[in-house]
């Protein structure tokens, strides 16, 4: 009797031991996560007491400057506005192209093969290489410059894989007995496809191009490369005129900075005076792309709660 | 078939509809070939710019290395590009790559690897909810603002700690990069746990195992391959970032592998002279070409591995 009872103060020991174990490695990973989620909060609020004096309308309104109290961000915002419509403008149509012959289209052999693996490959290739195409290609081979269609074109390229791959697990999550009801009633592909497919596919599409904007709002290197200037103090071309045909696209070519770009400019100078407006900058940027972010968390919930096929 | 019903309804007086549509298949099908034609062209978009990344960094570089032979590039212990006296040994940027990656690398594969098991064996379904959405803000923060944040927050307080660090170090800028890989090398091997059946847990825990047990005994070794996949995919973002260590790790060439020196890398190098305004054609602007080859093969390399692991592990079950 003895020997059992002693035997099952062991095993509750035993059992004991590995309990806590299991408790510290929660603790473990609560841990981890939680100096993720301190980072970012430190530099969220790092940014915004750094940069508090300089959020006004007037840092908004103004041109990069000299000094650093008279220096905002109105050509930053501006630039990434209208690079971000370029890039919008050859990302999305490509890459829901993209992903839609992949999926609905695509027969199974090599040159679909080689595709699949380009695109993985591309995902990884690191930003600044495509700095470096777009200088090459772009800048001095077809001649375009240091311009607004440059830069949105090269982000375009970069963002593409993430279009494309949340196009494919959009579309991939579309059961196919809506494919075969179409078919059956004498629908043929393409009227699937834009009918059907795409259009129950949208949510999780547009929380993959949310998501890739939201990259390229933040990307600085490959901008940097293919030569943006730090110093702007004019709007480009407004892209409405009052004569005809109304319409101007001279915008496309002009120069241009970002905020990314004036960001580090002014991380860059000694001057703490111009770190304030660094920190500020930086506080707009965040905040942008934790809107968009957070836009996309938000789809790809509501879209998880309501579709159920 | 089609010919019997036709007869059909021509002899039930209505031939037209019918002919009607069927004379309409030929457009319609030209219409159906002239999409598909555009689909396979935007899907092959992927493939023309790689094309033209390798052609243009080829090309630029060929020019290079008729300037430089390839064994000086290798083996030069200098990198003096734009001085009269010029060096061009890509050893020198690349120890300033290799060392920040590791000190990234360090921060990112434990903490990666504790909130991968975590989340996928842990936690429960409403922990995940929350954790995910974090690890998401944390991939979504800027780069240049990671770099602003390694050079005015991080480097201060490292140096109360460790007297005598300058204002630019590879250790401040490789920390702050190993958070920002963090997210990613979690969600890859959380994925890769994940696709482990529940039958091997299952069979752990029915013979006594613990839950930690089971997940550093049979879940982890079980999604190695996936695991793996994850930290070669980290190591090459980690040799691609850019901007952290462009603001805070120095821009000066310096061939050292401790971290406690300000040094350039491949990258930084390459933004540098991107500030700069060198003429189109000149050797410093073939320069960074050069460099971005270097980079471009060495991710190359890592990317191709975790491909291949991370579909040998999807199709391992």
């Amino acid at each position: 009797m003895a020997a059992i009872a002693q035997n099952a103060a062991e095993i509750r020991a035993l059992i004991g031991k590995g309990r806590r174990w299991d408790t510290t490695f929660v603790v473990l990973g609560i841990i981890c996560l939680g100096i993720g989620l301190l980072t970012f909060a430190t530099l969220f609020f790092d940014m915004a007491i750094d940069g508090f004096s300089r959020l006004n309308p007037e840092f908004f309104a103004q041109f990069p400057s000299r000094r650093a109290g008279q220096a905002g961000i109105l050509s930053a915002w501006v630039g990434t506005t209208l690079v971000m419509l370029v890039t919008a403008f050859f990302a999305v149509p490509l890459g829901i192209g993209a992903g839609v012959y992949l999926e609905e289209y695509a027969p199974k052999h090599w040159i679909t093969d080689i595709i699949e693996i380009n695109i993985t490959n591309l995902a990884g290739v690191p930003s600044i290489v495509y700095g470096l195409l777009a200088l090459g290609l772009f800048v001095y081979t077809f001649g375009l410059g240091q311009s607004i269609l440059t830069a949105g074109l090269t982000l375009a390229l970069l963002i593409l894989p993430i279009v494309i791959v949340a196009t494919r697990e959009a579309i991939r999550g579309i059961p196919g007995v809506i494919r075969e009801g179409a078919y059956a009633l004498g629908a043929t592909r393409w009227q699937t496809v834009k009918d059907h497919i795409v259009p129950y596919s949208m949510p999780g599409i547009l929380t993959g191009v949310i998501i890739g904007l939201s990259r390229a709002i933040g990307e600085t290197a490959p901008i940097i490369t293919i030569g943006a200037l730090t110093f702007i103090a004019f709007l480009p071309p407004a892209p409405i005129t009052d004569v005809a045909p109304y319409i101007s696209f001279e915008w496309l070519k002009a120069p241009f900075t970002v905020m990314p770009i004036q960001m580090f400019n002014w991380t860059s100078r000694p001057e703490e005076a111009f770190q304030h407006n660094a920190a500020a900058a930086g506080f707009v940027l965040v905040l942008m792309t934790l809107t968009m972010n957070g836009l996309a968390i938000w789809l790809r919930y509501r879209l998880r709660k309501h579709i159920k096929w | 078939m089609t010919s019997t019903t036709m007869t059909g309804l021509e002899m039930a007086g209505l031939p037209s509809v019918v002919s009607e549509r069927l004379s309409k298949k030929f457009s319609r099908n030209l219409k159906e070939r002239a999409i598909e034609a555009v689909l396979f062209f935007a899907a092959f978009v992927s493939v023309f710019t790689t094309i033209g990344i390798v052609y243009v960094l080829i090309s630029e570089s060929v020019q290079f290395f008729r300037h430089v032979p390839i064994v000086d590039f290798l083996t030069d212990r200098q990198w003096t590009p734009l001085f009269d006296d010029a060096h061009f040994g890509i050893i020198v940027l690349l120890s300033g790559t290799i060392t920040s990656s590791l000190v990234a690398l360090l921060v990112a594969i434990p903490m990666g690897t504790v909130i991968a098991i975590y989340l996928s064996e842990f936690a429960t379904p409403r922990a995940r909810e929350i954790a995910k959405p974090i690890l998401e803000l944390l991939s979504g923060v800027p780069t240049i603002v990671y770099g602003y944040f390694a050079l005015l927050f991080i480097t201060p307080i490292l140096q109360t700690f460790i007297p005598g660090l300058p204002g630019f170090s590879l250790l401040s800028a490789g920390l702050v990069m190993g958070i920002m890989i963090v997210p990613y090398v979690a969600s890859i091997s959380e994925d890769a746990m994940r696709a482990v059946p529940m039958a091997l847990r299952e069979g752990s825990f029915a013979v006594g195992a613990t839950r930690l047990q089971t997940a550093t005994r049979v879940v982890f070794p079980a999604a190695i391959s996936g695991v793996a996949a994850a930290y070669i995919l980290g190591i090459s973002r980690a040799v691609g970032e850019t901007m952290i260590l462009a603001v805070a790790a120095g821009m000066q060439p310096n061939l050292t592998f401790n971290p406690l020196e300000p040094a350039a890398t491949i990258t930084s190098f390459i933004v540098q002279v991107a500030l700069g305004d060198l003429p189109h054609g000149s050797i410093g602007y073939q320069t960074i070409f050069a460099a971005g080859l270097t980079l471009f093969l060495l991710t190359l390399v890592f990317n191709l591995i975790g491909f291949f692991m991370r579909k040998h592990y999807r199709e391992a079950y």
